[in-house]
């Protein structure tokens, strides 16, 4: 069952018939197990990754370093869930370390991503201190690289 | 002057020198696998499934492991066995997966990859005329590697219909006084097929009836799906019988590297250590760094790369098998060697005119012996969407020359 997840993560236009042949379980068992997935909310969504650079579109990302005094009774969770309902905020963890919450944002411009920060972010109650940090490049997302494949160094026909 | 009136009393050769190539190699044909490449190489946007070799990349990690040997220096010749490190790791590793106990420091020899592993046991136990059992189809090298040393190939054929797995009661029947050996490949090289324990233990059985060894090529052990790999010294008695020869360039995805291992008493790796040590002297070190670093770390990977195979392995049989190309259930290596006799050509027509046609290489099941005629090995070792590709195109093919 494991397997019929693994596939879809890495390609979501994976079709019931062609996971039932790659892993060896009927057709009608694959779908009935995504069927129960998308309904328990196992699958949260389809998604596409697209690298927007090579369209020349023009993103501002930034990761964020919120530290945070957490409250009594609700620790972290109310204040995240309090940054985390922005639309800016593209992903958000609580994690251990120096700081409390990491958060990626994502903006049009470095105004946008700056006036989240100055107005909305920092000023929150309980959040202590924000460093914010520009994202130069991105080489690597969700487990893709981001540059042309490798071209084939293989042999035409080999023993 | 003597060499003069030689020169001109040979009119063999066309630049007038008599030819200076040896009988032995003179006779020899070439790889059948030859032809076909120069002939793919030549074309463009070609699908290629006449590939023997992993798609993946060497996991980072080792090649990283390399990388570092380099820039510490570990550029001197190592012991002619091979690193110490690297066959307690060995050792370690075949006790683990495969259940055998073998002495590193005695009965492990590293070499340059299979090859030469192959090629050092025929020149190690055979003198000139005796026989070597082998099956046909067989991987490319096994006859070349047995005539080149003075011996003589005798072929098996596999059948179809023992899921190309040799049998012990063909093999009987050719056992003669010259008889050496019996060389077994299993997950095999073409045919993808798999030997199961109880033919291995009628094998064994017949190695002691006549005294023979057993030379056993389990490159693609790991390389296996939904059933175990039994290794041949692992048989009951059978360890003083066979040289078992295995290596990375599969399981870890390393062709490149050259490194391999024969495992074997120490009776055998003595004297093929001596033939080592002047023809090669020891595997290149950075391999065997690499090689160290797969042993010690590179579990997860095999498994990702074998459970990645296995699905593409269950796509191409069920496409070869709906596109009207019956092919028996591989469950070894990364190949399919399905049937082509409905299409009424010969297995290198099959091939020539699927290249030129279709634009998908396959290579023809005669290039690895007479028993291979009538199939095509096709090797899923790439993109299940060039597998998707391929078939679609060779099922166009199909249709077309249906009679």
């Amino acid at each position: 069952m494991e397997q019929v997840f693994e596939i879809l993560e890495q390609n979501a236009k994976a079709s019931p018939e062609q996971i039932s042949t790659m892993v060896g379980i009927p057709a009608s068992e694959v779908e009935k197990i995504i069927k129960q997935a998308e309904k328990d909310g196992t699958i949260v969504k389809y998604k596409t990754t697209i690298n927007w650079a090579k369209l020349g579109k023009e993103e501002v990302w930034a990761l964020i370093e919120v530290k945070i005094a957490p409250q009594r009774d609700l620790g972290f969770d109310a204040i995240a869930e309090r940054i985390y309902q922005f639309p800016q905020v593209y992903s958000a963890y609580l994690v251990s370390g120096t700081y409390d919450l990491a958060v990626l944002v994502k903006g049009r411009n470095m105004r946008e991503i700056s006036s989240f920060v100055t107005e909305k972010l920092a000023p929150l109650e309980r959040v202590q201190s924000t460093v914010t940090h520009f994202l130069l490049k991105r080489y690597k997302e969700n487990g893709e690289i981001f540059q042309p494949s490798l071209e084939n160094k293989r042999l035409a026909i080999t023993p | 002057m003597l060499e003069t009136q030689h020169i001109a009393a040979n009119p063999e050769t066309s630049s007038g020198q008599r030819n200076f190539i040896s009988q032995k190699v003179n006779d020899f044909p070439p790889s059948g696998i030859r032809k076909f490449f120069d002939l793919t190489a030549s074309m463009k946007e070609v699908i290629s499934l006449g590939i023997g070799e992993p798609d993946f990349v060497t996991p980072w990690h080792i090649r990283e492991a390399a990388t570092y040997s380099l820039e510490k220096g570990y550029t001197m010749y190592t012991s002619n066995s091979g690193l110490l490190e690297l066959r307690q790791e060995l050792a370690r590793y075949l006790e683990l997966h495969y259940g055998v106990s073998y002495n590193p420091e005695s009965e492990i020899l590293i070499t340059v990859g299979t090859s030469e592993g192959l090629d050092l046991t025929m020149r190690a136990i055979l003198n000139p005329g005796e026989e070597i059992i082998i099956p046909d189809p067989h991987y490319v090298a096994y006859p070349a590697d047995i005539i080149l040393a003075g011996g003589v190939p005798i072929f098996v054929p596999v059948s179809e219909e023992n899921n190309f797995a040799i049998k012990a009661s063909d093999i009987e029947p050719r056992i003669t006084k010259q008889t050496k050996a019996i060389l077994i490949g299993y997950p095999a090289n073409p045919t993808g097929a798999v030997i199961f324990k109880s033919e291995l233990n009628n094998i064994a059985r017949l190695a002691e009836k006549y005294d023979l060894l057993v030379i056993s090529d389990e490159i693609y052990a790991r390389l296996i799906y939904s059933v175990e790999h039994t290794c041949f010294s692992s048989l009951l008695g059978m360890k003083e019988r066979t040289i078992l020869i295995g290596g990375f360039s599969k399981s870890y995805a390393m062709t490149g590297w050259r490194i391999g291992y024969v495992a074997a008493s120490r009776q055998f790796i003595q004297p093929m250590t001596k033939i080592h040590q002047y023809t090669m002297l020891c595997c290149p070190t950075m391999a065997q760094m690499a090689a160290i670093e797969a042993l010690k770390r590179g579990e997860s990977e095999v498994e990702r790369m074998v459970q990645e195979y296995d699905r593409r392995r269950r796509v191409m049989l069920k496409r070869l098998n709906e596109i009207g190309l019956p092919c028996f259930e591989s469950k070894g290596a990364f190949y399919a060697f399905p049937s082509i006799k409905t299409t009424g050509m010969t297995s290198e027509e099959f091939a020539e005119r699927l290249l030129k046609e279709e634009k998908v290489a396959v290579v023809p099941g005669s290039a690895f012996g007479q028993c291979g005629e009538g199939f095509v090995r096709c090797c899923y070792a790439t993109s299940l969407a060039n597998i998707e590709e391929a078939l679609e195109r060779m099922g166009r093919f199909v249709r077309r020359k249906a009679p």
